[in-house]
Protein backbone atom coordinates (compact mmCIF):
# COMPACT_ATOMS: atom_id res chain seq x y z
CA UNK A 1 0.00 0.00 0.00
CA UNK A 2 1.44 3.38 -0.94
CA UNK A 3 1.64 6.24 1.53
CA UNK A 4 -1.14 8.09 -0.24
CA UNK A 5 -3.50 5.13 -0.11
CA UNK A 6 -2.74 4.62 3.54
CA UNK A 7 -3.45 8.23 4.26
CA UNK A 8 -6.76 7.99 2.45
CA UNK A 9 -7.76 5.04 4.52
CA UNK A 10 -6.88 6.39 7.94
CA UNK A 11 -9.35 7.01 10.72
CA UNK A 12 -8.73 10.73 10.44
CA UNK A 13 -9.67 10.61 6.78
CA UNK A 14 -12.90 8.80 7.63
CA UNK A 15 -13.68 11.36 10.33
CA UNK A 16 -12.96 14.36 8.09
CA UNK A 17 -14.87 12.97 5.11
CA UNK A 18 -17.97 12.37 7.19
CA UNK A 19 -17.51 15.74 8.89
CA UNK A 20 -17.70 17.34 5.44
CA UNK A 21 -20.82 15.34 4.62
CA UNK A 22 -22.51 16.29 7.89
CA UNK A 23 -21.81 19.92 7.13
CA UNK A 24 -23.50 20.02 3.74
CA UNK A 25 -26.41 17.60 4.21
CA UNK A 26 -29.64 19.57 4.34
CA UNK A 27 -32.58 17.38 5.33
CA UNK A 28 -32.79 13.77 6.39
CA UNK A 29 -30.51 10.86 5.63
CA UNK A 30 -31.63 10.57 2.01
CA UNK A 31 -30.29 14.08 1.31
CA UNK A 32 -26.81 12.74 2.14
CA UNK A 33 -26.90 10.15 -0.66
CA UNK A 34 -25.60 12.33 -3.53
CA UNK A 35 -22.59 13.61 -1.60
CA UNK A 36 -21.97 10.18 -0.11
CA UNK A 37 -21.76 8.74 -3.60
CA UNK A 38 -19.37 11.44 -4.65
CA UNK A 39 -17.01 11.06 -1.69
CA UNK A 40 -17.29 7.40 -0.74
CA UNK A 41 -17.88 5.79 -4.13
CA UNK A 42 -16.17 8.06 -6.66
CA UNK A 43 -13.42 9.83 -4.75
CA UNK A 44 -12.13 7.32 -2.20
CA UNK A 45 -13.65 4.11 -3.58
CA UNK A 46 -14.39 2.86 -0.08
CA UNK A 47 -17.46 1.02 -1.35
CA UNK A 48 -19.32 0.60 -4.64
CA UNK A 49 -22.75 2.01 -5.47
CA UNK A 50 -24.57 -1.21 -4.71
CA UNK A 51 -22.95 -1.56 -1.32
CA UNK A 52 -23.92 2.02 -0.39
CA UNK A 53 -27.48 1.34 -1.46
CA UNK A 54 -27.53 -1.88 0.58
CA UNK A 55 -26.38 0.07 3.62
CA UNK A 56 -29.20 2.56 3.05
CA UNK A 57 -31.73 -0.22 2.76
CA UNK A 58 -30.65 -1.87 6.00
CA UNK A 59 -30.31 1.48 7.81
CA UNK A 60 -33.95 2.27 7.02
CA UNK A 61 -34.99 -0.78 8.96
CA UNK A 62 -32.68 -0.31 11.93
CA UNK A 63 -33.23 2.00 14.90
CA UNK A 64 -31.27 5.25 15.00
CA UNK A 65 -30.64 8.17 12.67
CA UNK A 66 -30.30 6.90 9.09
CA UNK A 67 -27.34 9.13 8.17
CA UNK A 68 -25.44 7.95 11.25
CA UNK A 69 -26.25 4.31 10.57
CA UNK A 70 -24.94 4.60 7.00
CA UNK A 71 -21.80 6.35 8.28
CA UNK A 72 -21.15 3.53 10.78
CA UNK A 73 -21.66 0.91 8.07
CA UNK A 74 -19.05 2.52 5.82
CA UNK A 75 -16.67 3.23 8.69
CA UNK A 76 -16.94 -0.36 9.93
CA UNK A 77 -16.49 -1.70 6.40
CA UNK A 78 -13.14 0.14 6.15
CA UNK A 79 -11.73 0.08 9.66
CA UNK A 80 -13.91 -2.13 11.85
CA UNK A 81 -15.19 -0.67 15.15
CA UNK A 82 -12.78 2.31 15.33
CA UNK A 83 -13.79 3.19 11.75
CA UNK A 84 -17.47 3.07 12.64
CA UNK A 85 -16.90 5.34 15.62
CA UNK A 86 -14.77 7.78 13.59
CA UNK A 87 -17.39 8.03 10.82
CA UNK A 88 -20.28 8.49 13.29
CA UNK A 89 -18.44 11.20 15.21
CA UNK A 90 -17.52 12.87 11.92
CA UNK A 91 -21.08 13.13 10.72
CA UNK A 92 -22.36 14.56 14.04
CA UNK A 93 -19.50 16.97 14.83
CA UNK A 94 -20.63 19.78 12.51
CA UNK A 95 -24.14 19.56 13.97
CA UNK A 96 -22.81 19.99 17.47
CA UNK A 97 -20.76 23.02 16.41
CA UNK A 98 -23.45 24.70 14.30
CA UNK A 99 -26.44 24.07 16.57
CA UNK A 100 -24.51 25.16 19.65
CA UNK A 101 -23.50 28.34 17.88
CA UNK A 102 -27.09 29.04 16.86
CA UNK A 103 -28.55 28.21 20.26
CA UNK A 104 -25.93 30.34 21.99
CA UNK A 105 -25.71 33.44 19.80
CA UNK A 106 -28.11 33.51 16.89
CA UNK A 107 -31.63 33.80 18.22
CA UNK A 108 -34.28 33.67 15.48
CA UNK A 109 -31.74 32.33 13.02
CA UNK A 110 -34.45 30.27 11.34
CA UNK A 111 -36.57 33.39 10.72
CA UNK A 112 -33.82 35.42 9.11
CA UNK A 113 -34.95 36.28 5.52
CA UNK A 114 -31.52 35.53 4.01
CA UNK A 115 -31.48 32.11 5.64
CA UNK A 116 -35.01 31.48 4.34
CA UNK A 117 -34.14 32.47 0.76
CA UNK A 118 -30.91 30.46 0.76
CA UNK A 119 -32.80 27.41 2.03
CA UNK A 120 -35.43 27.89 -0.68
CA UNK A 121 -32.68 27.54 -3.27
CA UNK A 122 -30.89 24.72 -1.45
CA UNK A 123 -34.02 22.57 -1.16
CA UNK A 124 -34.52 22.75 -4.95
CA UNK A 125 -30.89 21.80 -5.43
CA UNK A 126 -31.18 18.84 -3.04
CA UNK A 127 -34.15 17.57 -5.09
CA UNK A 128 -32.15 17.83 -8.32
CA UNK A 129 -29.17 16.07 -6.75
CA UNK A 130 -31.34 13.23 -5.45
CA UNK A 131 -33.09 12.89 -8.82
CA UNK A 132 -29.75 12.63 -10.58
CA UNK A 133 -28.41 10.11 -8.05
CA UNK A 134 -31.53 7.96 -8.29
CA UNK A 135 -31.22 7.94 -12.07
CA UNK A 136 -27.66 6.68 -11.71
CA UNK A 137 -28.71 3.97 -9.24
CA UNK A 138 -31.71 2.86 -11.23
CA UNK A 139 -29.88 0.49 -13.58
CA UNK A 140 -27.99 -1.15 -10.77
CA UNK A 141 -31.00 -1.77 -8.58
CA UNK A 142 -34.00 -2.25 -10.84
CA UNK A 143 -32.67 -5.00 -13.05
CA UNK A 144 -35.83 -6.65 -14.37
CA UNK A 145 -39.62 -6.49 -14.40
CA UNK A 146 -39.88 -8.00 -10.91
CA UNK A 147 -37.58 -5.30 -9.55
CA UNK A 148 -39.66 -2.65 -11.28
CA UNK A 149 -42.85 -4.03 -9.71
CA UNK A 150 -41.24 -4.01 -6.25
CA UNK A 151 -40.18 -0.40 -6.85
CA UNK A 152 -43.69 0.64 -7.91
CA UNK A 153 -45.41 -1.12 -5.01
CA UNK A 154 -43.02 0.38 -2.45
CA UNK A 155 -43.31 3.89 -3.93
CA UNK A 156 -47.13 3.63 -3.93
CA UNK A 157 -47.31 2.26 -0.38
CA UNK A 158 -44.95 4.87 0.95
CA UNK A 159 -46.68 7.72 -0.89
CA UNK A 160 -50.30 6.78 -0.25
CA UNK A 161 -50.36 4.93 3.05
CA UNK A 162 -48.97 5.47 6.54
CA UNK A 163 -47.24 2.07 6.65
CA UNK A 164 -43.92 2.39 8.45
CA UNK A 165 -40.78 2.18 6.29
CA UNK A 166 -39.48 -0.59 8.57
CA UNK A 167 -42.35 -2.87 7.59
CA UNK A 168 -41.89 -1.96 3.94
CA UNK A 169 -38.19 -2.78 4.08
CA UNK A 170 -38.80 -6.12 5.83
CA UNK A 171 -41.56 -7.03 3.37
CA UNK A 172 -39.33 -6.17 0.39
CA UNK A 173 -36.55 -8.42 1.72
CA UNK A 174 -38.98 -11.31 2.21
CA UNK A 175 -40.49 -10.69 -1.24
CA UNK A 176 -37.00 -10.80 -2.77
CA UNK A 177 -36.25 -14.14 -1.11
CA UNK A 178 -39.59 -15.71 -2.07
CA UNK A 179 -39.58 -14.49 -5.67
CA UNK A 180 -36.01 -15.63 -6.35
CA UNK A 181 -36.67 -18.97 -4.73
CA UNK A 182 -39.74 -19.57 -6.91
CA UNK A 183 -37.80 -18.50 -10.01
CA UNK A 184 -34.96 -20.87 -9.13
CA UNK A 185 -37.24 -23.85 -8.60
CA UNK A 186 -39.00 -23.24 -11.88
CA UNK A 187 -35.69 -23.31 -13.70
CA UNK A 188 -34.60 -26.50 -11.95
CA UNK B 1 -26.91 14.19 37.65
CA UNK B 2 -28.33 15.97 34.63
CA UNK B 3 -25.70 14.74 32.14
CA UNK B 4 -26.23 11.11 32.97
CA UNK B 5 -29.97 11.62 32.63
CA UNK B 6 -29.52 13.38 29.27
CA UNK B 7 -27.33 10.59 27.99
CA UNK B 8 -29.79 7.93 29.12
CA UNK B 9 -32.86 9.66 27.64
CA UNK B 10 -31.20 10.18 24.26
CA UNK B 11 -29.67 6.73 24.33
CA UNK B 12 -33.23 5.38 24.56
CA UNK B 13 -34.30 7.55 21.61
CA UNK B 14 -31.36 6.28 19.54
CA UNK B 15 -32.25 2.73 20.48
CA UNK B 16 -35.96 2.85 19.76
CA UNK B 17 -36.61 5.55 17.13
CA UNK B 18 -36.75 3.62 13.87
CA UNK B 19 -37.07 5.46 10.57
CA UNK B 20 -34.75 8.45 10.85
CA UNK B 21 -34.84 11.91 12.35
CA UNK B 22 -38.55 12.67 12.18
CA UNK B 23 -39.23 9.45 14.08
CA UNK B 24 -37.60 11.06 17.12
CA UNK B 25 -40.34 13.72 17.45
CA UNK B 26 -42.87 11.58 19.39
CA UNK B 27 -40.06 10.62 21.76
CA UNK B 28 -39.13 14.26 22.26
CA UNK B 29 -42.75 15.11 23.02
CA UNK B 30 -42.84 12.39 25.62
CA UNK B 31 -39.54 13.57 27.08
CA UNK B 32 -40.92 17.11 27.37
CA UNK B 33 -43.77 15.82 29.52
CA UNK B 34 -41.80 13.38 31.62
CA UNK B 35 -38.76 15.53 32.34
CA UNK B 36 -40.09 19.09 32.19
CA UNK B 37 -36.78 20.13 30.60
CA UNK B 38 -38.52 22.16 27.89
CA UNK B 39 -42.12 23.07 26.96
CA UNK B 40 -43.91 21.32 24.08
CA UNK B 41 -43.87 24.57 22.07
CA UNK B 42 -40.08 24.34 22.07
CA UNK B 43 -40.29 21.34 19.73
CA UNK B 44 -41.70 23.44 16.88
CA UNK B 45 -38.76 25.87 17.15
CA UNK B 46 -36.42 22.94 17.24
CA UNK B 47 -37.82 21.45 14.04
CA UNK B 48 -37.55 24.83 12.28
CA UNK B 49 -33.92 25.21 13.35
CA UNK B 50 -33.07 21.61 12.46
CA UNK B 51 -34.50 22.09 9.01
CA UNK B 52 -32.63 25.32 8.41
CA UNK B 53 -29.23 23.98 9.36
CA UNK B 54 -27.10 21.28 7.76
CA UNK B 55 -26.79 17.87 9.33
CA UNK B 56 -29.17 14.99 9.97
CA UNK B 57 -32.33 16.34 11.62
CA UNK B 58 -32.34 13.81 14.47
CA UNK B 59 -28.84 14.82 15.48
CA UNK B 60 -29.62 18.53 15.32
CA UNK B 61 -32.55 18.02 17.63
CA UNK B 62 -30.48 16.06 20.15
CA UNK B 63 -27.82 18.77 20.22
CA UNK B 64 -30.41 21.55 20.53
CA UNK B 65 -32.28 19.96 23.43
CA UNK B 66 -29.04 18.95 25.13
CA UNK B 67 -27.63 22.47 24.85
CA UNK B 68 -30.74 24.06 26.27
CA UNK B 69 -30.83 21.63 29.17
CA UNK B 70 -27.16 21.36 30.03
CA UNK B 71 -25.15 23.90 28.03
CA UNK B 72 -22.22 22.91 25.84
CA UNK B 73 -21.50 19.56 27.55
CA UNK B 74 -25.24 18.84 27.51
CA UNK B 75 -25.41 19.19 23.72
CA UNK B 76 -22.41 16.95 23.29
CA UNK B 77 -23.66 14.27 25.69
CA UNK B 78 -27.21 14.16 24.28
CA UNK B 79 -25.81 13.76 20.75
CA UNK B 80 -23.47 11.04 21.92
CA UNK B 81 -26.43 9.31 23.55
CA UNK B 82 -28.31 9.12 20.24
CA UNK B 83 -25.26 7.88 18.35
CA UNK B 84 -24.00 5.12 20.68
CA UNK B 85 -26.87 2.66 20.00
CA UNK B 86 -26.35 3.17 16.22
CA UNK B 87 -22.69 2.29 16.52
CA UNK B 88 -23.46 -0.86 18.52
CA UNK B 89 -26.36 -2.06 16.38
CA UNK B 90 -24.76 -1.35 13.00
CA UNK B 91 -21.52 -3.02 14.10
CA UNK B 92 -23.40 -6.20 14.99
CA UNK B 93 -25.44 -6.13 11.76
CA UNK B 94 -22.29 -5.42 9.71
CA UNK B 95 -20.60 -8.51 11.13
CA UNK B 96 -23.50 -10.68 10.07
CA UNK B 97 -23.71 -9.05 6.66
CA UNK B 98 -20.05 -9.75 6.02
CA UNK B 99 -20.31 -13.26 7.37
CA UNK B 100 -23.24 -14.11 5.14
CA UNK B 101 -22.15 -12.17 2.09
CA UNK B 102 -22.51 -14.42 -0.94
CA UNK B 103 -25.17 -16.43 0.87
CA UNK B 104 -28.12 -17.07 -1.47
CA UNK B 105 -30.78 -16.04 1.04
CA UNK B 106 -29.01 -12.77 1.75
CA UNK B 107 -28.42 -11.96 -1.94
CA UNK B 108 -32.09 -12.61 -2.65
CA UNK B 109 -33.15 -10.36 0.23
CA UNK B 110 -31.09 -7.55 -1.30
CA UNK B 111 -32.58 -8.30 -4.70
CA UNK B 112 -35.88 -7.16 -3.14
CA UNK B 113 -34.37 -4.42 -0.96
CA UNK B 114 -32.57 -2.43 -3.66
CA UNK B 115 -35.61 -1.44 -5.75
CA UNK B 116 -37.51 -0.88 -2.48
CA UNK B 117 -35.00 1.63 -1.16
CA UNK B 118 -35.04 3.47 -4.50
CA UNK B 119 -38.81 3.77 -4.07
CA UNK B 120 -38.46 5.03 -0.49
CA UNK B 121 -35.84 7.64 -1.41
CA UNK B 122 -37.93 8.78 -4.38
CA UNK B 123 -40.94 9.37 -2.14
CA UNK B 124 -38.77 11.18 0.42
CA UNK B 125 -37.58 13.43 -2.43
CA UNK B 126 -41.16 14.00 -3.61
CA UNK B 127 -42.11 15.16 -0.13
CA UNK B 128 -39.41 17.83 -0.36
CA UNK B 129 -40.70 18.79 -3.82
CA UNK B 130 -44.23 19.08 -2.46
CA UNK B 131 -43.29 21.39 0.40
CA UNK B 132 -40.77 23.47 -1.51
CA UNK B 133 -42.20 23.83 -5.05
CA UNK B 134 -45.84 24.24 -4.12
CA UNK B 135 -47.50 26.49 -1.64
CA UNK B 136 -49.00 23.53 0.15
CA UNK B 137 -51.71 25.35 2.02
CA UNK B 138 -53.40 26.00 -1.33
CA UNK B 139 -52.86 22.56 -2.78
CA UNK B 140 -56.48 21.52 -2.21
CA UNK B 141 -57.33 23.86 -5.06
CA UNK B 142 -55.93 21.84 -7.92
CA UNK B 143 -57.71 23.83 -10.62
CA UNK B 144 -55.32 26.69 -9.92
CA UNK B 145 -52.21 24.52 -10.20
CA UNK B 146 -50.48 27.26 -12.16
CA UNK B 147 -50.78 29.63 -9.23
CA UNK B 148 -49.77 27.25 -6.48
CA UNK B 149 -46.70 26.01 -8.30
CA UNK B 150 -43.57 28.07 -7.81
CA UNK B 151 -42.39 28.34 -11.43
CA UNK B 152 -39.02 29.87 -10.57
CA UNK B 153 -38.18 26.84 -8.49
CA UNK B 154 -39.22 24.49 -11.26
CA UNK B 155 -36.94 26.34 -13.69
CA UNK B 156 -34.06 26.19 -11.20
CA UNK B 157 -34.71 22.47 -10.71
CA UNK B 158 -34.53 21.74 -14.44
CA UNK B 159 -31.39 23.88 -14.87
CA UNK B 160 -29.75 22.28 -11.85
CA UNK B 161 -30.63 18.77 -12.97
CA UNK B 162 -29.06 19.22 -16.40
CA UNK B 163 -26.02 20.98 -14.95
CA UNK B 164 -25.49 18.08 -12.54
CA UNK B 165 -25.79 15.50 -15.33
CA UNK B 166 -23.53 17.42 -17.70
CA UNK B 167 -20.72 18.83 -15.56
CA UNK B 168 -20.33 16.30 -12.76
CA UNK B 169 -19.07 18.86 -10.25
CA UNK B 170 -19.04 18.22 -6.51
CA UNK B 171 -22.53 18.38 -4.91
CA UNK B 172 -21.24 21.08 -2.53
CA UNK B 173 -20.70 23.34 -5.54
CA UNK B 174 -24.33 23.05 -6.65
CA UNK B 175 -25.62 23.55 -3.09
CA UNK B 176 -23.57 26.76 -2.75
CA UNK B 177 -24.75 28.08 -6.14
CA UNK B 178 -28.37 27.29 -5.24
CA UNK B 179 -28.05 29.13 -1.91
CA UNK B 180 -26.74 32.24 -3.71
CA UNK B 181 -29.48 32.04 -6.35
CA UNK B 182 -32.05 31.66 -3.56
CA UNK B 183 -30.81 34.82 -1.86
CA UNK B 184 -30.46 36.89 -5.06
CA UNK B 185 -33.87 35.96 -6.45
CA UNK B 186 -35.57 35.87 -3.03
CA UNK B 187 -36.85 32.29 -3.14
Amino acid sequence: MSDLEQKNDSLLRLYLTFFKMGMVTFGGGYAMLPILEREVVEKYRWADKEKVLDYYAVSQGLPGIIAVNVAVFIGYHRKKVPGGIAAALGVVSPCILIITLIAACLQNFQNNPYVQHALGGISVCVCALIASTLLGLWKKSVKDVTGFVIFLVVAALSLLTEISPILIVIAAAIAGILIREVQRRRKA
Amino acid sequence: MIYLQLFWEFFKIGLFAVGGGMATIPFLEHLSESSGWYPLSFITDMIAISESTPGPIGINMATYVGYNVGGLPGGFIATLGVVVPSIAIVTIVSRYMEKFSGNRLMDNAFYGLRPAVIGLILVAGLTVVQTSFFHVYQLADFARLGEVLDWRKLVLFVLMFFAIRKFNKHPIFYIAVAAVIGIVFQF
